[in-house]
């Protein structure tokens, strides 16, 4: 698969992430690598295999429903960056 | 009713506003919060409210490391509902990983079920103007809830309370069946008896508990194809439905009419202005990359634990109807209305049992008890007095205790103070008067003030007779036995004549 320009900022964008057009031109060559690696295994005959959704055969893992005590407040709010009347405050997003 | 008919009024306004004939399309993606105790993944408390952040853990905060854990309740709640939505229940489920970057969402994506949903293919019928309509559910899947932001205009930051954040959710997903705003409203409603009577969610959609996203396309009438639709996002109230299905539909029709094209996006309601606005979203924002939840094991529900759920399942807001129609002799008006609320119906039955009396008990509950709940802004679980009440309220008017115009005296009352009908009636005095002699004296009163009524009635005026009634129920302040006064006053003046 050839990847482009235009697949490189779409995944660099869905991960909030920045380059240079230099970094990119390497980026590109590097997801193409990638992906013909992964690509290696479409050469297998997968059509009689049910999707693996997990390697490990377990099934049904549940808690009851239970309340219990939760974290106090300054607890939770120790390793935010910023915070404002007991919230976590974040650079304002606009809908 | 009123309501119903300023709907249907619109409806006609906007159809004779255009000259070619549209049709909406209608699907909606409803969301429900889930009444379980703890949240999805954490034992964390779900309850509504308390300060910022005092209902987390590093679990629903998304703190590295750390490993969610589904809770039971949330798939029995979820199989409940897609039972009573005659829905198929997967043998097999999973979970996944829904990604975008929002502040709301601490961990950066969203549990959610992606292409093995717990439930599948089901239908709800509902009942719009008198006529049936099986509305189609194509997808009911399990979520978790997002936290809450807060926007201030002058703050340059936007805080974040993360209480609500896992608190479970399933997301019940329609066709695209529904042509009118009131058939929307109607499937709401209906889903809403349906999750109050199973009892897997409040319903509270003042409190967010129950909010409903709707696609809306519009097509001329005879069109196959679909027109392009929009979503429109988080309508808290069945009233803010209906405004924003009138309203997207009248914008879209114009778009048409005026030759140009409608853009697919998600559009924001704003109740206070009444109309919606566009999003704009970037379209990068809509790819999800799910994946499935790699520490979250697979669902599987097997024929035995899908039927030990089948059998609690209560009898369901249609089978109740019905059951009312044929038993207690209701009209189907009636019925529907009485069996859309779980709380009312548990009322009405109990009061109807208690009193062998339906129809009184039926009569009071959609009259003077829905008034008065109207009035004062309460639901039917706020009703202060037991069935019971009710049930001897409707016993006192039977025995010829008290009046009908007496008995809606009494239960004001009965809303107002802690006592039973019989004790507001012995202690106000307001049993109805039999007495002859005590209702002759009244009837000779009357006559004696009222000559010119005396006259008319003589020149054979059947009116001042009614007139006279009046003044003598008056005079008694309604509790007069009317039956009885009847009799004295046509033969006291009869009597006169002769």
């Amino acid at each position: 698969m050839r990847v482009n320009k235009k697949t490189l900022e779409h995944v660099a964008n869905l991960a909030r992430l920045n380059f240079t057009d230099k970094e990119k031109e390497k980026l590109m060559l590097d997801m193409e690598n990638i992906i013909s690696y992964i690509d290696k295994l479409n050469e297998l005959d997968t059509s009689e295999i049910i999707p693996t959704d997990h390697v490990i055969p377990i099934k049904n893992i549940f808690r009851d429903d239970e309340v219990l005590d939760s974290y106090p407040k300054d607890k939770m709010l120790m390793n935010a960056p910023s915070k404002e009347d007991g919230c976590f405050k974040v650079p304002k997003v606009v809908e | 009713m009123s309501k119903t008919l300023s709907i249907i009024k619109i409806g006609r306004e906007f159809e004779v506003s255009v000259g070619m004939e549209y049709e909406m399309i209608i699907g909606l993606e409803v969301h429900v919060e889930l009444s379980t105790k703890s949240k999805i993944y954490c034992s964390c408390t779900t309850d509504f409210g308390g300060d910022a952040n005092t209902h987390t853990c590093p679990i629903c905060t998304g703190m590295p490391g750390v490993l969610p854990i589904l809770n039971k309740k949330v798939v029995e709640y979820a199989v409940k509902t897609g039972l009573a939505t005659n829905c198929t229940i997967a043998e097999y489920s999973k979970q996944d990983r829904k990604n975008y970057f929002y502040p709301d969402l601490p961990k950066a994506y969203q549990i959610s079920q992606y292409d093995l949903p717990i439930c599948q293919n089901g239908y709800i019928d509902i009942e719009v103007e008198g006529k049936t309509k099986r509305i189609g559910i194509t997808r009911i899947h399990i979520e978790e809830d997002a936290g809450k932001l807060m926007h201030d205009e002058h703050e340059i930051g936007t805080l974040i309370d993360y209480n609500r954040c896992g608190v479970p959710l399933i997301e019940i997903v329609t066709e695209p069946d529904m042509q009118s705003a009131q058939e929307a409203k109607a499937f709401v409603e209906s889903l809403r008896a349906i999750l109050q009577y199973i009892d897997v969610s409040d319903c509270k959609m003042q409190e967010g508990s129950l909010r409903v996203d709707v696609n809306l396309s519009v097509r001329p009438k005879g069109q196959k194809e679909f027109g392009t639709r929009t979503e429109m996002k988080n309508l808290n109230s069945l009233r803010s439905i209906v405004r924003a299905v009138e309203s997207e539909a009248k914008r879209q029709i114009a778009v048409i009419e005026d030759g140009k094209i409608i853009v697919q996006e998600t559009r924001r309601w704003d109740e206070h202005k009444g109309i919606s606005y566009s999003m704009r979203t970037k379209e990068e924002a809509h790819d999800y990359r799910y994946f499935p939840e790699p520490d979250l094991m697979p669902i599987v529900v097997d024929e035995k634990w899908k039927e030990k759920i089948r059998k609690s399942l209560p009898e369901l807001p249609d089978a109740r109807r019905r059951r009312y129609i044929n038993e207690f002799g209701l009209p189907e008006h009636d019925a529907l209305i009485i069996t859309g609320s779980k709380a009312l119906a548990d009322f009405f039955e109990d009061a109807a049992i208690k009193s062998n009396n339906p129809k009184a008990v039926s009569n009071f509950i959609l009259g003077d008890v829905s008034r008065i709940l109207n009035e004062k802004g309460m639901e039917a679980e706020d009703i202060p007095f037991s069935a019971e009440d009710l049930a001897k309220l409707v016993g006192l008017i039977e025995k010829g205790t008290i009046s009908g115009t007496i008995a809606k005296k009494v239960l004001e009352k009965m809303f107002e103070q802690n006592k039973d009908p019989e004790t507001i009636v012995r202690e106000e005095g307001l049993e109805v008067v039999s007495d002859e002699k005590v209702l002759a004296e009244v009837v000779k009163k009357i006559i004696s003030n009222n000559s010119q009524s005396v006259e008319d009635y003589r020149k054979g005026k059947d009116k001042a007779f009614g007139f006279l009634v009046g003044q003598a129920m008056k005079e008694t302040r309604g509790k007069a036995n009317p039956q009885l006064i009847n009799k004295l006053l046509k033969a006291e003046l009869d009597n006169k004549i002769l």
